[in-house]
């Protein structure tokens, strides 16, 4: 397979750029913020959505979506990083629709697929538990309780947990914290009796929260997967999530090192443009290099992801590795090429590098995903 | 889509039966590179054996026309082909700069002659070539180039010297940019010419380097005659021909290094480390290091498959070898640092059996050179900023 994108991949990529560039730029996000929106994203543009085929991407045709593929996804999620929309994209569409389509029985894919395809249903993947993505380590307790299970524990780091009807929540019921055996999934309705969630006003202005599971009692019928076998498939849905960050901030860093150079051409010093100036030449050419190598990874594990999911996870980690330490490399020259106005409030480049640490920061950092490459190639 | 698969059934099938098991191992010495021309030696039976097989099947250079003596493999057949190769471990036959370098300036800018001439020999591993551009005062600045050659009826006389000519002292014949007009600017009076390396008034002089070893020589040409029927492309026009070259040049310097084959460098680290109980390398921040390395090496293999795939598809930017050229050197030098830090006091041996004759440390010095060989990586950068980024110029 050609590590470009085909030609309906392209389309793709300018239908979504289109809408989102037109509906939903930097000042979108400004504007939710400085409103202190409570939804904290457009329910209007996740309609539109909706009806572009967007929410139901990875969600079989059987079942009301497209039915494609990780690469897909992972255009609609670079677009939706050039202008940091906030969107439930990521939380329902990708992570939820990749969940439900990889785990579900027949019942919970006809009760829910067909609604995240329409836009109706909002989904969160409740996983984090410590100030760090440790999946392994998730030691919330599900203690069998008659027919069911009873839930207690802390979540954090809930992409959209504020606004969504279904949660998916990783939680322990055998083994312990470190152990693949024993850890299992469960789809929990969040207005049951037992949940507290707080919405945590995050530094990127995007949608996460906090979530209390306080004996919280859920029926056999919502496990999704098998009992103590949740790991392989948490970890199967966590790496289409991690390629679809990862392609978010190869996103983010295109379009902060586009305006960068823009910049460094209209900029005067010295009465001349500072781009001029073979310092920043060589740094912005680094940073050039950098980007590009970066999308070449995330294709690859994208690709990876459609072609062989069950051995996608080195190329998943080179990719989340790679687009972590390019954006944060972004975000940060950004800033210090547009001087003094990178550090105001007023100029979009600080949204960029606010988003670029949160997105580090989900489902595993660069040291992370470096660490488990190290793990899988025996040292 | 069938056929591909056909073909790649085939070409397993082929390299299974033809590709010596000894050809399959990565290789240790310089010895094991076989480079062709007038006086060639194989270091071993297997290496002569797979040499003329792929020879035979017009395999030494794949995606070259077969008219020319190559394999005629169209873009995604050569990809398959190469993909089959490094699954087996399978070692490139022949290694030439007619092949990296000569060969793709010959194909655009070369007469019908010059190609029937010239490169069937290249295919064929009858005539090794080298490299005349670098001269003691065109560096960074090669079209300051000063080598001289002036118009005496049907032939140029060329004086001047070279340096940094790579194997020079083995090479048959030689690709020399040469200055045939003085009187115009620097980048208009240049011709890109070619010539035996017995013409008489051509002589090379090897020189030592930090390694030990001395691939690169000064060459010397005093009243060296040449047809003009050998400049490849216009006269004073061969700077053209030299930047495309390069071009090739940079990508083929981008892929040196022995990356993603053999054992995983944290693997090779605690060998001479050890690892702790959970198996990981006894050395915290150097295994951080060998990560980060890694990652960033599989990145930059996606980054050149990815390369070539949009120069098929017609949508690479021309000036993007130079982009991987500086990666890739700047990345191959890090592999080194790393391999002399995992060698530890191992490494530092210069001559004894145990260390091979100091191979790591000489090999590890001669990555020096990776980032400043073909254009260094400042300059690079600069092409990068300028033609790429179309930032303003200095």
């Amino acid at each position: 397979m050609a590590l470009i994108l085909t030609e309906e991949q392209s389309m793709l990529r300018d239908s979504a750029r289109g809408l989102i560039s037109d509906k939903a730029p930097v000042s979108h996000l400004r504007q939710l913020r400085d409103s202190k929106d409570e939804t904290g994203f457009s329910r209007e543009l996740w309609k539109t959505f909706a009806e572009m085929g967007f929410s139901g991407l990875l969600v079989s045709e059987q079942f009301g979506g497209s039915g494609l593929g990780a690469v897909e996804a992972g255009i609609v999620m670079e677009e939706i990083g050039r202008t940091l929309m906030p969107s439930p994209f990521l939380a329902t569409s990708v992570l939820a629709a990749s969940a439900l389509s990889r785990g579900g029985s027949e019942a919970q894919k006809a009760q829910h697929l067909p609604k995240i395809s329409d836009g109706s249903l909002l989904a969160a993947l409740a996983v984090d538990e410590g100030a760090k993505h440790r999946p392994l380590q998730t030691s919330m307790q599900a203690v069998r309780s008659g027919n069911g299970f009873k839930l207690t524990g802390d979540k954090a780091l809930v992409v959209d947990g504020h606004t969504a009807g279904l949660l998916i929540v990783a939680a322990r019921t055998a083994g312990s914290a470190g152990e693949k055996n024993g850890v299992t999934l469960f789809l929990v309705d969040p207005k049951a009796k037992g949940i507290a969630t707080e919405r945590t006003i995050m530094v990127d202005s995007h949608n996460a929260a906090r979530i209390v599971f306080d004996n919280v009692e859920v029926n056999a019928d919502s496990v999704l997967g098998e009992v103590d076998q949740g790991y392989p498939l948490l970890e199967g849905v966590l790496n289409v999530g991690r390629g679809a960050v990862a392609s978010e901030m190869v996103g983010l860093s295109e379009e902060v090192f586009g305006r960068t150079v823009t910049y460094l051409k209209e900029r005067k010093q010295f009465g001349k443009p500072i781009g001029e100036f073979q310092a920043l030449q060589h740094r912005a050419a680094q940073l050039y290099i950098d980007i590009e190598i970066t999308r070449a990874a995330v294709l690859k594990a994208l690709q990876a992801l459609d072609a062989d999911p069950a051995n996608a996870g080195s190329a998943v980690a080179v990719a989340k590795t790679r687009a972590g330490t390019t954006a944060t490399l972004a975000v940060q020259e950004g800033v210090q090429m547009h001087g003094g106005m990178g550090m105001t409030d007023q100029f979009d480049i600080g949204f960029f590098m606010k988003r670029a640490r949160v997105c580090q920061e989900l489902f595993g950092d660069s040291n992370f995903h470096a660490d488990q490459l190290a793990r899988a190639k025996g040292y | 889509m069938a056929d591909l698969e056909k073909f790649r059934s085939e070409t397993r099938a082929w390299l299974e039966q033809n590709c010596p098991p000894e050809m399959r191992k990565p290789m240790t010495s310089d010895g094991d590179t076989f480079w062709g021309g007038r006086n060639a030696k194989f270091s071993s039976e297997p290496q002569r054996v797979w040499f003329e097989r792929m020879r035979d099947k017009g395999w030494t250079v794949p995606h070259w026309p077969k008219d020319y003596g190559g394999g005629g493999l169209d873009g995604e057949e050569a990809k398959i082909l190469r993909q089959e190769m490094t699954a087996i471990g399978a070692r490139q036959p022949l290694t030439s700069f007619g092949i990296s370098m000569l060969g793709p300036a010959l194909l655009k800018y070369g007469t019908e002659e010059q190609k029937r001439e010239h490169l069937p020999k290249i295919t064929a591993g009858l005539i090794r070539w080298c490299q005349g551009y670098s001269e003691p005062n065109a560096g960074s600045d090669l079209a300051s180039l000063q080598t001289r050659a002036e118009s005496d009826g049907d032939d140029f006389i060329i004086n001047g010297q070279k340096i940094w000519t790579s194997y020079a002292n083995y090479a048959d014949w030689i690709f020399c940019l040469v200055r045939t007009d003085p009187a115009a600017k620097k980048h208009d009076g240049i011709s890109f010419i070619l010539f035996d390396m017995t013409s008489k008034g051509v002589s090379t002089k090897p020189i030592l380097l930090i390694s030990g070893y001395s691939p690169f020589c000064e060459t010397f040409f005093e009243n060296v005659r040449v047809p003009k029927s050998h400049v490849v492309g216009t006269i004073n026009r061969g700077w053209d021909v030299a930047k495309y070259l390069l071009q090739h040049e940079r990508a083929m310097i981008s892929g040196m290094g022995e990356r993603g084959v053999g054992r995983p460098l944290g693997q090779i680290a605690a060998d001479s480390i050890g690892a702790d109980a959970q198996g990981r390398l006894d050395d915290a921040v150097l295994r951080s290091q060998i990560a980060s390395f890694e990652v960033d090496e599989a990145a930059l293999a996606a980054a050149a498959e990815r390369a070539v795939d949009l120069a098929k598809a017609g949508q690479a930017h021309p000036a993007f070898s130079s982009a991987m050229k500086y990666y890739g050197t700047e990345l191959n030098k890090r592999r080194y640092e790393i391999l002399m830090s995992a060698g530890g006091i191992d490494a530092l041996e210069w001559e004894s059996e145990r260390s091979r004759g100091g191979a790591r440390p000489r090999a590890w010095l001669r990555t020096k050179a990776n980032s400043i060989e073909g254009g260094t990586s400042e300059v690079m950068l600069g092409i990068v900023a300028k033609r790429i980024l179309d930032l303003p110029g200095a």
